[in-house]
């Protein structure tokens, strides 16, 4: 198998970014929470606001091919098309 | 002239048996005929109880004796009756013992005056049915912003570079994992299930396309094998068959989760498009400011309202207070001597201001003042 234990694809830490982001909306949205919550939240969505938006403007497509060996594993090699 | 013996040859050395030709003819037809598609009538077709078919098959010209073995004839969902036009998959072999010409059919397919591709097409169509491949309850959703995309088809085929543009523009987080694999021709049909079942391998991939450029309809004989569809149903993430015709659709496309027309249009399902997300995120930031400031209105205005509780409270605590000082202050002053002076009473004092209460503190002669409301007036003790 390959990329076990990375930290998680770029794509899922985006969607896991503007989820949360969504929910702190809500959460602002409705009367909940306390007021130093209210700003802990703030300053929370705004963080993860400005990750999704760096990883979007930072991304850089990869194309690979996969392999598989003779013994059966797998390799990825980058592929220039 | 003489005639040659028959025998001239030493027929003992040169002689057959005849089990000797039977075998070596069963021999070269089976390794010089290999399977094949026979298009006939059916003619004289016994069911026997061992569960093996024996049958002929006809044309104008010439006929074949069949059998059909029971493991394939229990296959069959119909008896094919006098006559019938069938396409049978089979094997031409020679009976050794009886030293009969004759096909071990396998597959036996009615043509209805359909040409073998549709047959074959039809027969698995109804095959991948009855399991359920086409159910629209196992159709499963593409994930909205899949990053890990295995795409499996020609690694020179314009679907890699078409797919790859698409993902360029739309979704750059894209990780493409491309599985090469030949899509027509000899061995394509186990290149692509060997590619499918590949996929379920690697680790990271969210999302399957498989696909190839436009073609004629025979080319798309991969897409439409019943191999490639049951692989294809095994993978497991969802799926998108994009096979290169807009008007035929291939059988793959039945079974993917989602068809697509071509491949380019599979890439545009698959890739989200950062435009959509970064104004979404930009919806989400006017809603987070939106959304703080409200709460700080919010707790101002109970603050104020806090503020003028307290404000209220203190005004009440002071008023009570000023009221029960002021009953305090009428109460003091109806106690205060003056008032009584007022009411007529007159006070009596020493001459040097001590009150004189009794009356042996007057003795005759002596002097005294006598205080009253307005004034004093000095006063001597005359006659006791």
């Amino acid at each position: 198998m390959t990329g076990a234990g990375e930290s998680p694809p770029p794509g899922e830490r985006l969607a896991e970014d503007l989820r949360r982001l969504e929910e702190i909306v809500r959460l602002l949205e409705s009367d909940e929470p306390e007021l130093d919550e209210a700003l802990a939240l703030f300053e929370e969505g705004v963080t993860r606001l400005r990750q999704a938006r760096d990883q979007l403007a930072q991304a850089e497509l990869t194309v690979q091919r996969v392999l598989e060996q003779a013994d059966g594993t797998i390799r990825l090699e980058d592929l220039d098309e | 002239m003489p005639t040659p013996s028959l025998f001239d040859q030493s027929p003992d050395a040169a002689a057959w048996p005849v089990s000797k030709l039977t075998q070596t003819a069963k021999r070269l037809i089976e390794s010089q005929l290999g399977p094949v598609w026979v298009q006939g009538e059916v003619v004289g077709l016994k069911r026997y109880r061992s569960g093996h078919w024996y049958f002929g098959l006809r044309d104008a010209e010439a006929q074949v004796r069949c059998v059909m073995w029971r493991d394939d004839a229990s296959q069959m969902k119909e008896v094919p009756s006098e006559g019938a036009k069938v396409f049978a998959f089979g094997s031409p072999t020679v009976w050794a013992e009886r030293g009969e010409f004759r096909l071990t059919v396998r597959r036996l397919i009615a043509t209805e005056g359909v040409g073998l591709q549709q047959a074959l097409l039809e027969q698995t169509r109804t095959a991948l049915q009855a399991d359920g491949l086409f159910d629209p309850a196992r159709k499963r959703p593409l994930p909205i912003w899949a990053t890990g995309v295995a795409l499996v088809t020609s690694l020179d085929g314009a679907v890699l570079h078409d797919v790859v543009s698409v993902a360029r523009k739309r979704w750059p987080m894209a990780r493409i994992m491309v599985i090469g694999t030949r899509v027509q021709g000899a061995g394509a049909e186990a290149e692509v299930v060997g590619a499918l079942r590949l996929v379920n391998r690697v680790e990271g991939i969210e999302v399957c396309i498989v696909g190839r450029g436009g073609g004629a309809r025979e080319d798309l004989a991969v897409f439409n094998s019943e191999s490639v569809c049951r692989a294809l149903a095994e993978v497991r993430v969802p799926t998108v068959s994009a096979v290169g015709h807009e008007t035929d659709m291939s059988l793959t496309d039945l079974v993917a989760d989602v068809r697509a027309a071509t491949p380019s249009a599979a890439a545009e399902l698959v890739f989200a498009d950062q435009a959509d997300v970064l104004r979404h995120a930009g919806a989400l930031a006017s809603r987070l400011a939106g959304g703080l400031s409200r709460r700080t209105r919010l707790a101002a205005e109970r603050l104020n309202r806090a503020g003028d509780r307290l404000e209220n409270g203190l005004e009440r605590v002071i008023n009570i207070r000023r009221q029960a000082l002021d009953r305090l202050g009428v109460a003091l002053d109806a106690l205060s001597p003056l008032k009584v002076l007022q009411r007529g009473y007159g006070l009596a004092l020493s001459p040097d201001g001590k009150v004189l209460r009794r009356r042996a503190d007057f003795p005759e002669g002596t002097p005294f003042r006598l205080r009253l409301a307005d004034g004093e007036v000095l006063a001597r003790v005359e006659n006791r």
